[in-house]
């Protein structure tokens, strides 16, 4: 898709001064060149793929959300086993966030890295982001496989399953995107810093994060609230 | 064992009816490839459609997707009205409970998820670039594998058919009864898989379009010089974006029920069966907006265009379809208001259900008043238009009728709501599908569809449509619940039999259609459109010719206010000449790509080991999917080049066509 | 950044220029989120701990510190802000947010009134049925 609009001259045309925040509000305003709210013509790739990713990212927090509706709604139906305080340890969840924090630190170091086009800092970043997050998942793995040891897995109880599904929905995430991190540090090293590299690498980074951000939200509900249930 | 639950006891030998089904599409199928072989259209076939990322291309595979199986379900309601009314007192009619129970389930999945659902965003598909004036959707190869995941959906629900047993929960699988304790079966997991593979593609064609409505737009289309449709289409895709996660998520916890003994839905354990009604309808009631918002957008383009005047209270359209958007999560438990929530919960739901049809009300008298004092003129797709308006407000009527809590106590479950909903999904989505179809039409093949064979058409439809309905608004009243496979009350048998004499009118109906389509390809050269402009159109799709070229416009549009193409045409007219010729530059367009029906193959795959347990299977379609994304990631080249002079070749045709039209014009003035 | 790929009016979410020149921008904007995501971390699991807060107040502050840290992931390391080439990706998290917290509370108080009218857990129903 070409970006480049029709007459070119349009884009030295003035910011329209009616519609300073560019909602094309302002009738005759079309010579602005507020590109992505349609003015100027269709946005720049960058802008599109990225955007596009973020509206990804909207929807899979709406998916998230029904699980921790479940999460909240079945979180007392213990069925008789274990409850919160018996089975979460929290020394064990807040190394879980310190790591996940880091990596998404990390994350934005290789961003910022990526943007200055250094391919060894990006390419350590990004490893050490990956190395990171995959000590999260360990740590996660070793708590759920404890737990089915003690008899406490998701079949024990709603509580549970719910419980399960929700962390390991956020584990299976953390997964699939330490696969791409992977597959991605792959093509840096073979292709370079190219236009279309560069855009993806902006994709994980919003993903990186956005996983760190529900996480907030896991450990604060279902480790913090739920140990005092 | 290597092939999981799957034996020979899987195929229904016993049962006749399927098999025969099966047995015909069989033969169709290999016909139509035998066909297509011996006449070598396949590298056209593969080149042209198949790896297609044109979004033009896609819609129409999509639309064609949703009439197949619109047809599909629709045998399925002529198997359900039959039986209806043969199994009265000693009878049993033709179909056993179990094999009734599969029926309705795959009629409601069938029609909601492969008829109405591909129809609405093939028509999106379609339509938007050419509306925004761009040249592609915002992710052309991710469309692709959209519309491939939703057909490979569409295929496995079809494979049940013969291979195993659709489920026997209804179209919304209930838990508890979709449990393994009380559907031990493959039924309700190839509803799963099904809806799961073609609800990715359809979250992902979600975000493609919203981002593609947001983010790219000809120069000087801000949001508010969009035409109608782009409006409501970005609503039900906002809400596609929002909504289809939660329905992603419900029926993933049922399928972690169903596969490793979770607890979430069922009745052992503390599973709550009340959260799976409660999750499926926050996304179900979102979803009949989905489909209802793009068929408000073709109304809205249908009566403005034929009335020939500017649509009434643009404005307000808009502030009506935002507010359906949001308004529509907030009413999701009037579909189970009898399940036992306070009356407080119940009243503010109820509330909000009524208010929410404000919304749509504020769009009738809009519609109303962009016909008053128009020419309007009365071809197929108005027609369609103005049967909407008067079913829909009827069935809108019901609907609110249900949305008091203590009607709805009387009315749940019964065929009177069987009745609403059909009514408004018919009556709304199906005749806005057929007015968009037949409004399109020219501009996706380049001639017209036959009007007389569009007249005769819509006239059983719509007759067939009101006895059908309106028969089981009565017996749902006189108490019939939905789902009987047997009648015992002889007082709901007369109007059976008038629900079914009106299955036979809109059998008349699509039969007619079906003819209408041979005939119009049959006569393309006398139903030819020249111009790209059959219906004296007012936004940008019509400027260009038809079928429009790939890169749909030569030279990207200036927008300089609402109805874009008006502005343009109105000029043109009173000049008696088309602007000057643009200066053409070499275009870039995305490259075709298989990814999208290798990644459905796979998914297929997986779906199909998982319904039987096939764990090896599996694990062979998810490395071959993600190698085929590497593949796909690893690509050098995105894109190729359109020459500036081929460019100029096609538009100076398209400027040659309308300039003669022009000239013509200006001889007998209309 | 080559020109073709940036936009004069319109920020790709996550675009590391954004606040490029002031303290949310850049390295030190990520040693700042660093800092204070880990401020917050610290104080909801003290908050968790401690018999200092009152009780019943317990779960809205770690409610409170969750969606202040969320804020500081979204300002520091997604470079979200409410400036003008921002609004459309900030209009798209709001619609989000607001489903997400229609779903959630919805959800809890709809099926708070199911159980109440149920008068007894499922468990129990069971009991009862059998």
């Amino acid at each position: 898709m070409s970006s480049s609009p029709a007459h070119p001259a349009e884009l030295s045309a003035s910011h329209n001064p009616r519609d300073p925040y560019a909602l094309g509000r302002g009738h005759g305003g079309h010579g602005a060149a507020a590109t992505g709210h349609g003015e100027g013509g269709p946005a720049s790739k960058r802008v599109i793929v990225s955007y596009g990713f973020w509206i990804y990212l909207l929807s899979d927090i709406v998916m998230f959300s029904a699980f921790f509706a479940a999460y909240a709604v079945l979180a007392g139906e213990t069925a008789g086993g274990p409850r919160g305080r018996d089975i979460f340890g929290l020394g064990r969840v807040a190394i879980e966030t310190m790591l996940l924090l880091l990596s998404s630190f990390t994350c934005g170091l290789g961003s910022i890295a990526a943007e200055k086009k250094d391919m060894r800092a990006t390419q350590l970043w990004l490893l050490v982001t990956g190395l990171l997050g995959f000590a999260f998942l360990v740590i996660e793995v070793q708590e759920f496989a404890e737990l089915i040891e003690q008899g406490a897995g998701p079949q024990r109880s709603a509580f549970l399953s719910s419980f399960f599904a929700l962390v390991g929905l956020h584990g299976l995430h953390v997964g699939v995107g330490l696969l791409w991190l992977g597959t991605m540090m792959a093509q840096i090293a073979v292709k370079g810093f190219k236009p279309n590299i560069r855009r993806r690498l902006l994709c994980f980074n919003l993903f990186w994060h956005a996983l760190d951000i529900i996480w907030v939200g896991v450990f604060s509900i279902v480790y913090l609230l739920g140990s005092g249930l | 064992m290597m092939l999981g639950k799957l034996d020979w006891s899987a195929i229904p030998f016993d049962e006749p009816i399927p098999l025969v089904a099966a047995a015909i599409v069989l033969v169709g199928l290999l016909g139509v490839l035998g066909w297509v072989t011996s006449k070598r259209y396949w590298p056209y076939l593969w080149h042209e459609w198949i790896t297609s990322v044109d979004h033009k291309r896609i819609g129409i595979m999509y639309i064609m997707l949703a009439l197949l199986m619109l047809i599909r379900g629709f045998v399925d309601a002529i198997m359900m009205r039959t039986q209806q009314s043969m199994a009265v007192g000693g009878a049993q009619g033709y179909l056993n409970p179990d094999h009734y129970d599969q029926i309705f389930s795959a009629h409601g999945t069938i029609m909601i998820f492969f008829g109405a659902m591909p129809f609405v965003i093939g028509l999106m598909n379609f339509v938007l670039p050419l509306q925004l004036g761009v040249r592609d959707v915002a992710f052309p190869t991710l469309n692709s594998v959209s519309f491939w995941l939703t057909a490979a959906g569409a295929l496995l629900v079809n494979v049940s058919l013969v291979i195993g047993e659709f489920a026997r929960t209804g179209w919304l699988p209930y838990a508890p009864l979709s449990e393994t304790t009380y559907s031990p079966g493959v039924g309700v997991d190839y509803y799963l898989w099904a809806i799961q593979i073609s609800g990715v593609g359809t979250l992902m064609s979600g975000i493609n379009l919203v981002t593609t409505i947001l983010k790219m737009r000809a120069p000087g289309m801000s949001y508010l010089r969009m035409p109608m449709f782009c409006w409501t289409s970005l609503g039900s895709n906002m809400l596609i974006v929002a909504a289809f996660p939660i329905l992603t998520a419900t029926l993933a916890m049922l399928t972690l029920d169903r596969y490793m003994g979770f607890h979430f839905f069922t009745n052992e354990a503390g599973g709550n069966m009340m959260m799976f009604v409660n999750l499926i309808w926050a996304w179900g009631h979102p979803e009949v907006y989905i489909l209802i918002l793009p068929a408000f957008g073709i109304f809205s383009e249908v009566f403005s265009t034929f009335s020939g005047k500017p649509l009434f209270g643009y404005r307000s359209m808009v502030a009506a379809t935002l507010f359906i958007v949001v308004v529509s999560f907030l009413v999701w438990l009037h579909h189970f208001f009898t399940m036992g929530a306070g009356a407080d919960v119940n009243a503010a739901f109820g509330i909000a259900t009524s208010v929410i049809a404000v919304g749509t009300g504020v769009k009738i008298y809009n519609w109303l008043f962009t016909m008053y004092g128009g020419r309007v003129r009365f071809p197929t797709p108005m027609l369609w238009s103005l049967a909407f308006m008067i079913t829909f407000v009827i069935g809108g009527m019901t609907g609110v009728l249900l949305a008091v809590p203590p009607a709805d106590f009387m009315l749940h479950n019964s065929m009177f709501l069987v009745a609403h909903f059909h009514n408004v999904i018919i009556g709304g989505v199906v005749f806005g599908a057929f007015a968009g179809y037949t409004f399109w039409f020219p501009k996706a093949f380049g001639f017209q569809l036959d009007e007389k064979w569009g007249h005769i058409a819509f006239w059983p439809s719509l007759i067939g449509f009101v006895l059908t309905f309106g028969a089981l608004y009565v017996v749902g009243l006189d108490g019939m619940t939905r789902r009987l496979q047997h009648i015992e009350v002889d007082e709901w048998v007369p109007w059976l039999h008038v629900a079914l004499v009106g299955v036979g009118f809109m059998m008349l109906g699509v039969a007619a259609q079906v003819v209408q389509l041979v005939v119009s390809i049959r006569d393309r050269e006398r139903l030819k459109d020249v111009t790209g402009d059959p219906w004296d159109g007012r936004s940008l799709e019509w400027s260009t010719s038809s079928p429009p070229p790939f890169f749909n416009f030569a030279v990207l549009p200036q927008v300089h206010g609402e109805e874009a193409y008006w502005g343009i045409k109105q000029r043109a007219i009173e000049e008696q000449r088309l602007g000057p010729e643009p200066e053409y530059e070499a275009i870039e367009m995305p490259r075709n790509s298989p990814t999208g029906i290798i990644t459905a193959f796979f998914a297929t795959l997986i779906g199909f080991a998982l319904i039987w347990h096939i764990w090896w299977l599996a694990a062979v379609g998810f490395i071959g999917a993600y190698a085929t994304f590497v593949v796909f990631a690893w690509r050098e080249e995105e894109e190729f080049d359109v020459p500036a002079e081929e460019v100029a070749r096609v538009d100076r045709a398209r400027r040659a066509a309308r300039q003669s039209w022009l000239a013509e014009r200006g001889e007998t003035p209309a | 950044m080559s020109r073709e790929e940036q936009d004069v009016d319109d920020s790709a979410p996550g675009e590391e220029h954004v606040n490029a020149h002031e303290p949310a921008g850049g390295v030190r904007g990520y040693l700042l989120g660093l800092g204070l995501a880990t401020l917050l971390t610290a104080a909801s699991f003290w908050v968790g701990w401690t018999d200092l807060v009152w009780r019943p107040a317990v779960p809205t502050a770690i409610v409170v510190l969750a969606v202040a840290q969320m804020g500081v992931h979204l300002v520091f390391f997604l470079h979200i802000t409410t400036g003008p080439d921002n609004t459309n990706n900030v209009i798209a998290l709001a619609f989000g947010v607001l489903i997400v917290l229609l779903v959630v509370l919805g959800s809890i108080w709809i099926m708070a009134h199911l159980n109440h009218g149920m008068q007894m857990g499922p468990d129990e129903m069971m009991q009862h049925m059998r």
